[in-house]
Order: C-alpha cells, then sequence, then structure tokens
C-alpha cells in the first residue's frame, strides 16, 4: 500500500465533492437541518391540548370543576358547547382531542353525597396523546374530587389530613422530561447513517454504473488504496458532522453532556466506521444508484431511525424484535449518546457498548473489502 | 397522441418491471418497512424493569407492593435491601423505575399522617418516564383512597356511606383499547407511499437525463406533454397499486379496522399521488444526476414526514411551525387515513383535505409541467 497513491484516490474524492456545490452543501446543511426537524419538530411534551367541556348542568359546583381544567396547563378548553352532536364532531373532525362532560345533576348529586361519574370522551386515534390526556384529566378530577369530600367533612367537624399517601417523583437524567433532551442525542446517529451510507453508496455506485470504477481499477492502484482512499474524506466529514451536531444539541437546544467527550469521539469514529462499510458494501452488491439508495434507506437510516431505541423503546418491542436490534449497530451507538449525554455514564461502564460496536466497525471492513475484491475479478 | 402515448407507456412498464431488483423493490421493502412499523412503533409501556425497595415490612407497605406486581404495566424483578443499589440498577439501566418505602410508612397512615412514597424514574426516554410516573400515581392514588376510606370508617362509621365523591370515566373512542398499532399502521401508509413515489419519479426522469436518453425521446415526435404524461401515469398506477398493497397487508396483519367508505379513501389516495408525482417531477427538474435527486428528495421527504403528524402531535409543535405542516400533503393524507380506517367519517367532514390535496396537487404538477417544458427547450 502507497500512501501517495491513497492520497491521490482521497484528493480525486474530495474534488469530486467540492465540485459537486450540491453535494457540499449538503454535508453541512443536511446535519443542521435534521437537528432543527427534530429539535423543533418532535414535541411529546403534550401541554395546552384543545378539549371543549359539554357543562349539562352550568351550576357553581360544575363551573368550579371546569375552573380546576382551564387552569390546568395541560388543556386549552377551546369551547363550551351545549349539545352532544357539537362535540362528536369537534372529536371526529379533529378540533378536539377530548370532550368533558359534566352531567344535569351533578351539584344534586353530590349534596346528596352519592358518587358522581363526569365524562370524558378522548379521540384515540392517537393512543399515547389519549393516554396521557386520560391521566391528566384524572389527576384534576381526583384533586377536585379530594378537595370536595375535605369540604365535606370540615363541615361536619372531621379534621383529617388531606392525602393518606403522596407519591413523590423524581426523574432522573432528564428533570424536567423534556422530550428534547431523549430525541436529540439519537438524531446524531441518523445524520451519520445518511452521510455514511447513503452519500457513500450513491457515489461509489455511480462510478461502477458509468464504468469510471473500471478505468481507476487499470491503474496501478490496488483495491485496498481505493477503499481507503474514498472513505477516508467521507469518514472526515462525517466527524465533522458529528462535531457541529453536538455543538447545536449542546448550545442550542441545551441538552445537558454529562459524559466525555473523548467516550463521544471513539463511539462516534467506530460507528462511522461501520456505517461507511455497510455503504460500501451496498455499493458493491447494488447495480445501480436506484436499488443502491432503496438498500441503504432500508439498512441503514431505517434501522437507526426505528429500531435504535432513538425514539420507541426497545424493551417495548416483540420478543422477536428486540433480538433483531441486537445486531443493528445503531442500536449500541444510540444507547452510548443517551448515556453520554444525560447519564454521563463513565467510559468503562459502557464496554456493553462499544465493544460490539469495534466488533461490527471490524468485520463489516473485512466483508466489504473481501466482497469488493471478488468483484474486480 | 393516444399511439403514442400507448408506445411510452409501454416502453416505462418494461423498463421499471425488466430488473428483477426493481421489481423486488417495489414489493419487498413497502412491505418490510411495513411490519417492522408495525411491531417497533410504539409509544406504549407494558411491563416496565421496576424494582422496590422497602424498609418498613408493614402489612400496608407489602399490600402497596402487591398492586404493583398485579399491574401489568409493571414487572416487580427485584426487593432491594439497601438503598444504594437503586443508584446502581438505575444507572445500568437494569431498572427503569425504583419505588422506595420508607421505615415507619404503616405508622404515619394509622396515625393519619400524610405517608411519602418515593419513585425514582430513569428518564432517559422522557414519554417512557411520563407514562410510567403516572401509572405510578394512579395506583398510589387507588391505595390512598382505600386508605382513606379505611380510616373514615374508624372515625365516623356513619358517615362513610354518605361522602360525596367524583370520578372521571374516560371513553376513548375510535380506538377503544389504545394500541398504537392502529394509530401507526394507516400513517405508515401514507409515508410509504410518499417515499416510493417520490423516489421512482425523480429518479426515472433523470436517468434519461444523466444517461443521455432523454435528448433522445425528444428527438422523437412525442410532445413533452405526452412524455410527461407517459412518465408519470405507470408511476401513477405503480404508487396506487403499491397503496393497495401496503393497506391490505397492513390492515389484515394488524387487524386495523376499516370503518370508513373505501371511496373516500381511493379519492383521497387519488388527490395525495397526484401531489406526489408533482413533486416527484419538480425534483427531477431541478437535478441533473441521480445522486443530487436522491439527496433533494430527501430533503423533501423528512419534512414532509416529520410535520405531518404521523408519529408526533402537530399541537405541540411551535406556532409558526405548526403553519409550516399546511405545506406537507402528506398531513391532508394523513387526517383522511385515520378518518376512515379509524373514525369512519366521510366527505361531509373530510373535504377541506381533500380540497387542500386538490390544490396542492394541481399546482405542484402544473409548476412541474412548466419547469420541464423549459428544461427541455
Amino acid at each position: 500500500m502507497s500512501l501517495t497513491r491513497l492520497i491521490a484516490v482521497a484528493r480525486k474524492e474530495v474534488l469530486h465533492i467540492v465540485r459537486d456545490a450540491r453535494s457540499l452543501g449538503i454535508v453541512i446543511v443536511m446535519p443542521v437541518t435534521l437537528m432543527l426537524l427534530f429539535g423543533y419538530g418532535v414535541n411529546l411534551d403534550l401541554k395546552g391540548l384543545p378539549i371543549y367541556v359539554y357543562d349539562q348542568e352550568g351550576s357553581q359546583q360544575s363551573q368550579d370543576l371546569l375552573k380546576h381544567f382551564q387552569s390546568s396547563e395541560y388543556f386549552h378548553v377551546a369551547h363550551e358547547v351545549d349539545n352532544y352532536p357539537a362535540l362528536t364532531c369537534a372529536l371526529d373532525d379533529g378540533s378536539a382531542k377530548m370532550a368533558i362532560v359534566i352531567p344535569w345533576n351533578f351539584s344534586q348529586q353530590l349534596g346528596a353525597g352519592g358518587q358522581v361519574q363526569v365524562q370524558a370522551l378522548v379521540d384515540a386515534t392517537d393512543d399515547n396523546t389519549a393516554n396521557v390526556l386520560m391521566g391528566y384529566a384524572q389527576a384534576v378530577v381526583q384533586g377536585y374530587g379530594s378537595q370536595i369530600q375535605l369540604d365535606w367533612l370540615r363541615r361536619r367537624g372531621i379534621a383529617i389530613s388531606t392525602a393518606p399517601v403522596s407519591v413523590e417523583t423524581r426523574t432522573w437524567y432528564n428533570e424536567n422530561l423534556e422530550s428534547s433532551a431523549f430525541i436529540i442525542p439519537g438524531v446524531l446517529a441518523l445524520v451519520m447513517s445518511v452521510i455514511g451510507a447513503f452519500l457513500t453508496s450513491l457515489t461509489i455506485a455511480r462510478e461502477w454504473e458509468r464504468g469510471s470504477m473500471e478505468q481507476l481499477i487499470s491503474t496501478p492502484v490496488t483495491a485496498m488504496e481505493i477503499m481507503l482512499g474514498k472513505l477516508a474524506p467521507y469518514f472526515v466529514i462525517g466527524m465533522f458532522d458529528v462535531a457541529v451536531c453536538a455543538f447545536l444539541a449542546i448550545e442550542w437546544f441545551h441538552v445537558p453532556f454529562r459524559g466525555s467527550f473523548a467516550t463521544l469521539s471513539l463511539s462516534s469514529a467506530l460507528f462511522m466506521i461501520v456505517v461507511l462499510a455497510l455503504g460500501f458494501l451496498i455499493s458493491v452488491l447494488a447495480k445501480n444508484q436506484f436499488a443502491a439508495s432503496q438498500i441503504a434507506l432500508l439498512i441503514t437510516f431505517l434501522p437507526a431511525f426505528l429500531l435504535s431505541g432513538f425514539l420507541f423503546a426497545i424493551e417495548q418491542m416483540p420478543p422477536v424484535l428486540q433480538w433483531i436490534t441486537r445486531i443493528l449497530p445503531a442500536r449500541y451507538y444510540v444507547s452510548v449518546l443517551k448515556k453520554v449525554f444525560l447519564k454521563g455514564t463513565p467510559t468503562a461502564m459502557l464496554s456493553a457498548d462499544l465493544v460490539p460496536l469495534a466488533i461490527f466497525a471490524i468485520v463489516l471492513t473485512l466483508v466489504a473489502t473481501r466482497s469488493f475484491h471478488k468483484r474486480l475479478e | 397522441m393516444f399511439a403514442r402515448l400507448k408506445q411510452m407507456l409501454i416502453k416505462e412498464f418494461i423498463q421499471t418491471l425488466r430488473d428483477k431488483r426493481t421489481r423486488f423493490i417495489l414489493i419487498g421493502p413497502p412491505i418490510i418497512q411495513m411490519l417492522v412499523f408495525g411491531y417497533a412503533a410504539t409509544f406504549e409501556i407494558h411491563h416496565v424493569a421496576t424494582v422496590v425497595l422497602d424498609q418498613d415490612h408493614s402489612q400496608q407497605s407489602r399490600e402497596l407492593i402487591s398492586r404493583f406486581t398485579s399491574s401489568p404495566y409493571f414487572d416487580v424483578e427485584r426487593q432491594l435491601t439497601d438503598r444504594s443499589q437503586v443508584r446502581d440498577l438505575i444507572d445500568s439501566g437494569d431498572a427503569t423505575v425504583a419505588i422506595e418505602i420508607d421505615a415507619g410508612f404503616a405508622q404515619k397512615l394509622e396515625k393519619g399522617e400524610t405517608a411519602p412514597v418515593q419513585v425514582i424514574v430513569d428518564a432517559t426516554n422522557s414519554n417512557t418516564a411520563l407514562i410510567a410516573s403516572a401509572y405510578v400515581s394512579q395506583i398510589a392514588l387507588d391505595f390512598a383512597r382505600q386508605a382513606q376510606q379505611d380510616r373514615m370508617g374508624r372515625i365516623a362509621p356513619a358517615l362513610v356511606s354518605q361522602i360525596p365523591s367524583v370520578s372521571l370515566e374516560s371513553r376513548p373512542w375510535y380506538n377503544v383499547n389504545l394500541s398504537s398499532r392502529w394509530f401507526f399502521v394507516p400513517g405508515v401508509i401514507g409515508s410509504l407511499t410518499l417515499v416510493l413515489v417520490i423516489t421512482l419519479t425523480a429518479f426515472a426522469v433523470v436517468r434519461e437525463r444523466e444517461i443521455g436518453t432523454l435528448e433522445q425521446i425528444m428527438v422523437t415526435p412525442i410532445r413533452p406533454f405526452e412524455f410527461i404524461l407517459g412518465k408519470t401515469l405507470p408511476f401513477f398506477l405503480i404508487g396506487l397499486f403499491d397503496v393497495s398493497l401496503i393497506a391490505v397487508v397492513g390492515t389484515l396483519w394488524f387487524q386495523v379496522p376499516f370503518r370508513g367508505h373505501i371511496a373516500v379513501l381511493a379519492l383521497g389516495s387519488v388527490l395525495f399521488l397526484i401531489c406526489m408525482l408533482g413533486v416527484g417531477l419538480l425534483i427531477s427538474t431541478v437535478s441533473s444526476t441521480q445522486q443530487q435527486a436522491m439527496v433533494t428528495a430527501f430533503f423533501f421527504i423528512m419534512p414532509a414526514i416529520t410535520f405531518s403528524g404521523f408519529g408526533f402531535p402537530i399541537a405541540t409543535m411551535p406556532v409558526w411551525l405548526q403553519y409550516c405542516t399546511y405545506l406537507s400533503p402528506l398531513r391532508y393524507f394523513l387526517v383522511v387515513l385515520r378518518g376512515t380506517y379509524l373514525k369512519g367519517i366521510g366527505l361531509d367532514i373530510l373535504w377541506p383535505q381533500m380540497a387542500a390535496m386538490g390544490v396542492l396537487g394541481f399546482s405542484l404538477l402544473a409548476m412541474a409541467i412548466l419547469r420541464f417544458h423549459k428544461a427541455v427547450e
């Protein structure tokens, strides 16, 4: 292997990238776009959701209960209606996510000392939103109910403490339960999948498609030099993008960073090697650019998005799928990212993630080299 | 004109379906993605790894813990003996929830004071943490209500039956079991169609340009309008075929109900496909290589999906971003899909979505045709 030839190949690749203004723009604009997209566009902190109320009674007490809903930051009482069809319609066309119905005999029943039921009709098309909404509504009604009970008892001369049991919840690592802190670190894995596999497989597939790869082979350059030379610029770009993303995450979106930058760089470098090898492999196996792009999408971007724990918790998937995630490099990288950003786990404790990543990097590089040799023969 | 158009159509179909790999790509990845999405995409939580530190060892504390043990949401995996274990287990990710009951719990309950329960939640995944802590509170509140009643029974047995109480009865409409699959499957149908039709159309035209066959076609008597029609019609049909295929597989496999009218969905799909063809063609007019086309398509696809309400509620986005979502055709199509699948609503409610897609579709297509004319001349 000669360093001069390797550098020559790398220089050629850099020229390719630099000459195509759009590709150059992409390597800088894409990470920023993805960060902003997920940073602003993905927000699972449900607050101020539109609800409708239907107060059949309109008494002092029913209005009191509604005030509890109005003052909650989780709800936005968009409309008060006076019939059922209006509620149904609002839920049907999506202008209300939930409708609260207070029965016509609300205060009367409360006075009589019975159990009163308030109804919440919830648009459960989006099960997650529905679930969270029902939880909040439950809390509001319970709070109101216990206050009523205490007043009632006090009037009868019985003093009793408010709540027999109090729950004190502490959320570690992400104290304010911000979904941005949970999502943004994982975006790094998405960005690298795109840069690494997507862009690389396309560029190299193009050389095959146009036949310029054969021309390259006929020169004294060896296969290894071609591979390294072609991938080196993308490695540099990928690492640059990691830095950009990490900077944005910490400075712009204020995601806490509690681990070490060395660990972040090490794991990112390993993952970059993995995706580059994958991209190279795809380009060798795929016949044309369209096929290459689709395969790259299917085996790098999609797993990074869906099966890595980036957004959906792996523990909640069916066992078969959980097992499959074990053979996906993105899973380990996302796990490292979340630990480095939020938990500040020391590097020594990350071996369960870093070792598999390193193994993937070595194995995939070997496989890619091998299949490249084969295709050349 | 029809004779020429027919020839063009025959050529396109042969060209697209000739390659075994392309044939596979039209069918394989969409189905795989549908299945993976259906299984992986869930914000539901079940069997959260939970540990318990009971330092009271009383009947009451055991009673409270047994409520967690019997809940489907929590898997109480270990009873701890020491507080330091909590930190380790949560740090390593082996436990997501830790419940601590201090010594003196039963005593406080008996005395009528407030007995605290401490809950520690790993909030790295903010969504899991949010829902898990809601479930914890719910279980603790149920326990508290029971304790309150027992206490009342001791203080004033005569009043227990008279005390008023308010409860909330939640009725999740459209998706009674709060299944994530019912939410995601219709969404996946929409997003897969988007990705497939845009990339296919964009690639088809750009490939001809890149290889140089576009000029060859232009010197034949075929008119630009016929060429565009001949180019788009096959993808329109393939797109329609894919929508139906994914819809059938998703619906049957995941048992998602279809409650609306098939004609409404068909109309929505046609309008949506027109939008997608317009976008695909537009991309092809601004790209000269397939790589550029792919990257440009990616830049359209990512925001289009993120802003569509596919997995992340639009209502929680910043307001300026909510306005941007009106530009994503997928946003309207998802309302149509979920409306017809889960809500069973018809055109009387969905007409604004249809109109929006119609306007977007025809303006996109008109823009694409105008630009295309220019590009050819």
